[in-house]
């Protein structure tokens, strides 16, 4: 089971409910639950947009779109049905904060459902899980039974004549289905591969109708915003980054968990406060700021940095799905590096060139450096390579795989030419990495 | 095809799939899940598994076998009845994942997508499985086991040679 964390810091909007048996809907209920959804049925669609819009609530699967906009983008009048669609294909390397949600907290994730529903005027919403979250799911398909048993889903809802039902789905294994399309992709009953853009799935996504796909926290967020109103929530936050976020830190800290903290937290202090400094006392050598495809980050660039989506920017790195990767001292950056594009090298969906043989090519690179068998010209190829698969592929994961490259390359060179002339690693213990 | 024609699956399952082919606006929808359902209760996704979704679906077997060999969770042979998937990706790894792994290997006698002589388990270096944060972690089937060192891998596959033990049957 999880463990659940907790730190004076923290300021618990989303993961208020966490291990108070939420899951039971009474319980959710008893703990104002639904309260949200009601309000939105009573206000109409453009009230929870403006609130939506006021809260600078914004994208928690990583690209940090704001949320209020992507709802407002779907066309009012359709011919085709409308549809949202929660992402919780949750799969970025060191995020693991939608487990939670869905296992202390499933009946946000469908009341924030309802709303963006109400908001768009969809009549039907999916949630999708990872296929390997199949108790997740469990959970997730009881709290949907236990709505409708309520009449908060069904044909009228809350007692009204709208109507809204929720469909939930298992993946069955692949990181690329967390991108927009290719999920849409995956709940059509195909192969995962991107769809190219435009048009946008707000006016052309799943089965063809406007659709608005959202990651779980994102939606689970949503009735908060509602409860409190979206100036309050944007207070909480950062200028043009509202409220709270769930941080996953994890690598070597001495207390890794999800972490619920405002948006613009100092990165320093999370790492060094909440998360209680390095495990064993050891020097912090880099640190991983929002999931593996985001550009590492040495100790000195996150001195004064706040942790949201504009000042992890331009810090040169971004706040992607908020997985806080710590690395001490004592690990080998090249190895780091090899894992890190082994993982998209196994999961690029093969549909773009630039991307299928790119990550190929980097792990293999890789692979023979860090056994000893580089030469000093590897280390420019490396980043040649990597740079030449950014932006030249349908969805971002060629840019997830190409990013850190380049940031591992250009930060920690040093490190690359020690591995050189044939060199052992001084702090790797497999030689040669086994890979999937 | 209903459930009372010849089926390959469970009345149970069969049933759960006369329903799920019509929940979604288009018939399709149901592949994904329903392959890994079947999975489940066959154990890996034989000739026969794929023309009875096929069927079912409406779809060609090429079409079946097309979205089959996209996702990594299916697969077309059979894996043990204790399939334990160990995450070494990056927060795993810093944590120590390589040395359970290692462990389990030497405890199985098993590499990558190995099964044991009599059955009972097999092994996967997998990627990431969304528990980072209790790295390292592994799944067995769909059971979680985290926050574990090599010494946890004993007790873990005690515990499920013992449910082997208390269900009585040869595997």
């Amino acid at each position: 089971m999880p463990r659940l964390v907790s730190h004076p810091d923290e300021v618990k909007l989303v993961s208020k409910r966490f291990g108070m048996g939420a899951a039971d809907i009474d319980r959710y209920i008893e703990l104002g639950g639904y309260e949200s959804a009601r309000k939105c049925l009573a206000q109409g669609p453009e009230w929870i947009i403006e609130e939506m819009k006021s809260s600078s609530l914004r994208g928690r699967g990583g690209a940090g779109f704001p949320t209020g906009l992507k709802w407002s983008f779907v066309p009012k009048q359709s011919a085709k049905p409308k549809y949202v669609l929660v992402n919780g294909d949750e799969s970025e390397p060191g995020t693991c904060k939608d487990h939670l949600i869905f296992l202390h907290d499933p009946h946000a994730v469908i009341e924030g459902t309802i709303i963006a529903g109400l908001a768009i005027g969809a009549r039907t919403g999916f949630i999708y899980l990872r296929g390997e979250y199949r108790y997740l799911l469990q959970i997730m398909e009881k709290a949907v039974a236990d709505a409708y048993r309520k009449g908060f889903l069904g044909n009228g809802i809350f007692g009204s004549d709208t109507e809204f039902q929720i469909i939930t789905q298992s993946g069955a294994g692949a990181y690329e289905v967390g991108e927009e399309s290719a999920l849409m992709e995956s709940l059509e009953g195909k192969r995962g591969v991107p769809r190219i853009k435009p048009p946008f799935p707000a006016v052309v996504g799943l089965y063809g109708g406007p659709t608005v796909i959202n990651n779980a926290e994102t939606i689970a967020t949503v009735p908060h915003v509602i409860a409190m109103g979206g100036a309050a929530f944007a207070a909480i936050g950062s200028p043009r980054n509202g409220g709270t976020r769930l941080f996953g830190l994890s690598g070597h800290v001495e207390r890794p968990g999800v972490y619920e903290l405002p948006m613009g937290y100092n990165l320093k202090k999370m790492i060094y406060e909440v998360g209680g400094g390095i495990r064993g006392g050891r020097a912090l050598k880099a640190v991983v700021p929002g999931g593996s495809s985001t550009p590492v980050l040495l100790p000195e660039e996150i001195e004064n940095l706040g942790m949201d989506f504009d000042q992890v920017g331009k810090a040169g790195s971004m706040l992607g799905s908020g997985g806080v990767v710590v690395i001490d001292d004592q690990t080998c950056i090249v190895e780091f590096a090899l894992r890190t594009i082994s993982f998209y090298q196994h999961e690029s969906c093969g549909w773009c060139i630039p991307c299928r043989e790119g990550t190929d090519w980097l792990k293999k690179s890789l692979t023979r450096f860090h056994a000893g068998y580089g030469v000093a010209k590897d280390i420019d190829n490396i980043q040649y390579l990597a740079e030449n698969m950014m932006g030249r592929t349908f969805c971002p994961l060629g840019d997830a795989a190409a990013m850190p490259t380049i940031g591992f390359v250009k930060k920690f060179r040093k490190e690359f030419e020690d591995h050189l002339n044939g060199k052992r690693c001084p702090f790797a213990k497999h030689v040669e990495l086994a890979v999937v | 095809m209903s459930s009372e024609t010849m089926s390959l699956f469970s009345p149970q399952l069969a049933e759960r799939f006369d329903r799920l082919v019509e929940k979604y606006p288009v018939r399709r929808s149901a592949l994904v899940p329903m392959l890994l359902y079947a999975q489940d209760e066959i154990g890996y996704l034989s000739e026969a598994v794929i023309g009875e979704v096929a069927e079912r679906i409406g779809i060609t077997e090429l079409d079946v076998r097309n979205v089959a060999s996209y996702y990594s969770m299916l697969r077309f042979k059979p894996a043990g009845k204790y399939n334990v998937q160990v995450c070494t990706n990056i927060s795993c790894m810093l944590r120590g994942a390589y040395e359970v792994y290692e462990r389990f290997q030497e405890e199985l006698n098993i590499g990558h997508k190995g099964i044991t002589k009599d059955g009972l388990f097999s092994l996967e270096e997998v990627e990431c499985i969304g528990a980072c944060c209790w790295a390292p972690a592994i799944q067995v089937n769909y059971e979680f086991h985290d926050e574990l060192t090599p010494d946890h891998v004993t007790p873990i596959l005690e515990t499920y040679r013992g449910r082997q033990r208390r269900e009585g049957t040869a595997h």
